[in-house]
């Protein structure tokens, strides 16, 4: 009942105000509006019609030229342009050549891709087919992780339903045109997402990056050239067909055209999927779509791309957001998460947090990825522990620039940015925990003491007696003291007391 | 499900479809339903949307109230799960948020029956493609 309340608080204000930021459904057209079990009513949504028209009025050049001037960029972290990729691999001469949908979403706290797949099934195997005809393959993959079974059934649904009308196997729409697709799974490792490590991994060998090029357009699965988008950037793709490249380019900033999902979480009140045109600012998703800071708190950050990503401070909020400004503001767009953090993130203890998955996650195949990631970890732990020194700070920067330039793929290359973005935005968080041991969001532990105030001490001895390590002592009526040493700082006693009586330093 | 021959014949689908849906909404229509949307994407499903739309089914057909109830993916509003979103023949569609049974029932009695005002709605903020 408590949370209703608040939530039809925040309702009527948000409908008072004049100018809400616009959301733009694209890529989510469908999510929310069709049964995702059912073709009918994607078809009734015009669904199929983009692959009905490119394969009867359309050149696979002319396609691939309505792709270039819609300016649509990959969705999945690069934001390499779609066309362009379409065109190199349309180029490549080879007897097989091969499709793949990349729904690996390892960014943790993503979930765009996810939502599609079991939101709108069908616009993704649409746009693979179209994608196929213009780059003469006949064969589509979509490599989905296995932890997302719902989005497997619902593809698996779709995929049978599409081939028994037509829109999927041999002679599409009678046309002659043939194109099919299989699910591989993936087990979930975060570099199975990069594009070579994904086709390693469909080809049954270990999911590890290797150099490119040869870049998987020219030489991919089973060496065949083989187009790899993202899910989201598929999805865009049959819009884009039907409602013209001029629509689509009029949405969006000068080199950032469409919209981009996101996935908001974080310390927000309306934690939500929220798309928006290209050039929408971090305030705009913040506090307007996404309701503002939970319980009035003052917004800190936001983490954009994850792992890979950096973090956008107060003075990007009105930035607007694109491909370019979020790399020149030190982050990247990655695949759309945003997670937003509040006063009471420590942001070394998020740095740490991003270390700790990207230490994880590495393949190890090379050594500064492997090791770097290691060492940079540790540093933070000890910054973290307060045994923190100056030097330390120096060596976070220096080394996370070695890891940068010498790792072999994305993961490495773009793994120190959680730490070099935090020591960029917020070197007085680091020099704290440095030089005055202190932690002012009270997030790390050993940076905290646990105090008595003896002049609000009335000497109740209930803390003594819920302290699980008996950290404190007193005699009863007179102020209590806690042994440092002992304490563990699980905050029981600050909780118990009455009185108000105990604090955190 | 036929097998379509020719893009002439999914446009054609398409047509009838379309035709189908707007008599489905319009208010004059003989085919003319009430639409109850549920959203059961992972996250829908996890805050519990499964038993909401179980009950919306099984108890609009009790009550003799003709509706028809889908399931559909993710609406957005993901802090406000399980959301439903209703459409009145010849009205906008309505969403709710935190939806649970003894809502559903709130939300058939008396916003679909009665047509009065109730709490827990959520204001559109977005435009679809
Ligand atoms: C460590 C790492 C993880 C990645 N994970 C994903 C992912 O989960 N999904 C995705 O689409 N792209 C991911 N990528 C990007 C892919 O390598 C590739 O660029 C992308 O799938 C191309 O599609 P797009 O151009 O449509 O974005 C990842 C890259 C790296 C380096
Ligand atoms: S950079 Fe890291 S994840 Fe990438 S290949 Fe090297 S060790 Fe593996
Ligand atoms: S924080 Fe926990 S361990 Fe430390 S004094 Fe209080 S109750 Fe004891």
């Amino acid at each position: 009942m408590k949370r209703g309340t608040w939530h039809v608080a925040r309702i009527t204000c948000s409908l008072s105000r004049k100018n809400m930021a616009k959301q733009i459904r694209i890529a989510l057209r469908n999510c929310g509006v069709i049964d995702p079990e059912r073709i009918e009513d994607y078809i009734s949504r015009d669904g199929y019609m983009a692959l009905a028209t490119v394969l009867t009025e359309l050149t696979p050049g002319a396609v691939i030229e309505i792709m270039k001037k819609s300016g649509l960029r990959g969705r999945g972290g690069g934001g390499f342009p779609a066309g362009l990729k379409w065109e190199i691999t349309r180029k490549v001469q080879a007897d097989q050549k091969y499709v793949v949908c990349n729904a690996d979403e390892g960014d943790p706290g993503a979930f765009m891709d996810r939502s599609i797949l079991e939101g709108d099934p069908h616009s993704v195997l649409e746009a693979m087919a179209i994608n196929g005809y213009c780059t003469g393959a006949s064969k589509g993959l979509v490599y989905i992780r296995a932890e997302y079974p719902l989005a497997i059934d619902r593809l698996k649904t779709a995929m049978k339903q599409a081939r028994e009308m037509g829109l999927l196997g041999d002679n599409i729409l009678g046309t002659g045109f043939n194109f099919d697709i299989d699910i591989r799974y993936g087990a979930g490792a975060f570099v199975c997402g990069e594009e070579t490590a994904l086709i390693h991994s469909m080809e049954g060998l270990r999911g590890e990056p290797t150099v490119k090029p040869p870049f998987p357009s020219v030489e991919g699965y089973l060496k065949k050239p083989t187009n790899v988008n993202n899910v989201e950037t598929f999805a865009n793709v049959p819009v884009i067909i039907n409602k013209g490249w001029e629509w689509f380019s009029s949405i969006g900033t000068e080199k950032s055209k469409g919209t981009k999902v996101f996935a908001l979480a974080g310390k927000i009140n309306n934690v939500g999927l929220v798309e928006v045109p290209m050039g929408t600012t971090l305030r705009e998703v913040i506090y307007e779509i996404g309701g503002g800071i939970q319980y009035g708190k003052e917004f800190k950050a936001a983490q954009t791309g994850g792992p890979s990503g950096g973090c956008l401070t107060k003075k990007h909020l009105d930035t607007p957001i694109d491909y370019d400004n979020l790399i020149a503001a030190g982050s990247m767009m990655g695949s759309g998460g945003l997670i937003v953090m509040d006063e009471d993130d420590c942001m070394v203890a998020i740095a740490k947090f991003y270390l700790e998955f990207t230490v994880e996650e590495s393949c190890g195949k090379c050594s500064p990825c492997r090791i770097g990631n290691k060492r940079l970890h540790e540093i933070l732990g000890k910054i973290t522990q307060g045994n923190g020194t100056m030097e330390d700070i120096d060596k976070l920067r220096n080394l996370g620039q070695v890891i940068k330039d010498t790792s072999l793929c994305g993961l490495g290359q773009s793994s120190p940015n959680p730490v070099l973005s935090t020591i960029d935005n917020f070197i007085e968080e680091y020099l704290e925990h440095v030089k005055d041991k202190k932690c002012r969001s009270k997030v790390c532990k050993s940076l905290m003491q646990y105090l008595v105030l003896p002049e609000k001490c009335i000497g109740c001895t209930l803390c003594a007696r819920n302290c699980p390590v008996n950290a404190i002592s007193g005699e009863r009526k007179q102020a209590h003291l806690i042994d440092q040493e002992k304490c563990i700082k699980c905050g029981a006693c600050l909780e118990k007391c009455k009185f108000n009586a105990i604090i955190i330093n | 499900m036929a097998k379509l021959d020719s893009a002439a014949s999914l446009s054609q689908m398409r047509d009838q479809l379309k035709v189908r849906n707007s008599e489905l909404s319009s208010k004059d229509s003989p085919q003319s339903t009430i639409q109850v949307k549920v959203t059961m994407a992972t996250c829908g499903i996890a805050s519990g949307s499964r038993p909401v739309f179980d009950y919306m089914k099984e108890e609009l057909g009790k009550r003799n109230i003709p509706a028809l109830v889908t399931k559909v993916g993710c609406m957005g509003f993901c802090y406000a799960e399980p959301t439903i979103e209703i459409t009145m023949p010849g009205k906008a569609p309505v969403m709710f948020g935190f939806v649970n049974t003894k809502k559903a029932d709130e939300i058939i009695e008396r916003f679909i029956r009665k047509g009065e005002t109730i709490e827990g709605v959520i204001p559109m903020n977005y435009e679809i493609a």
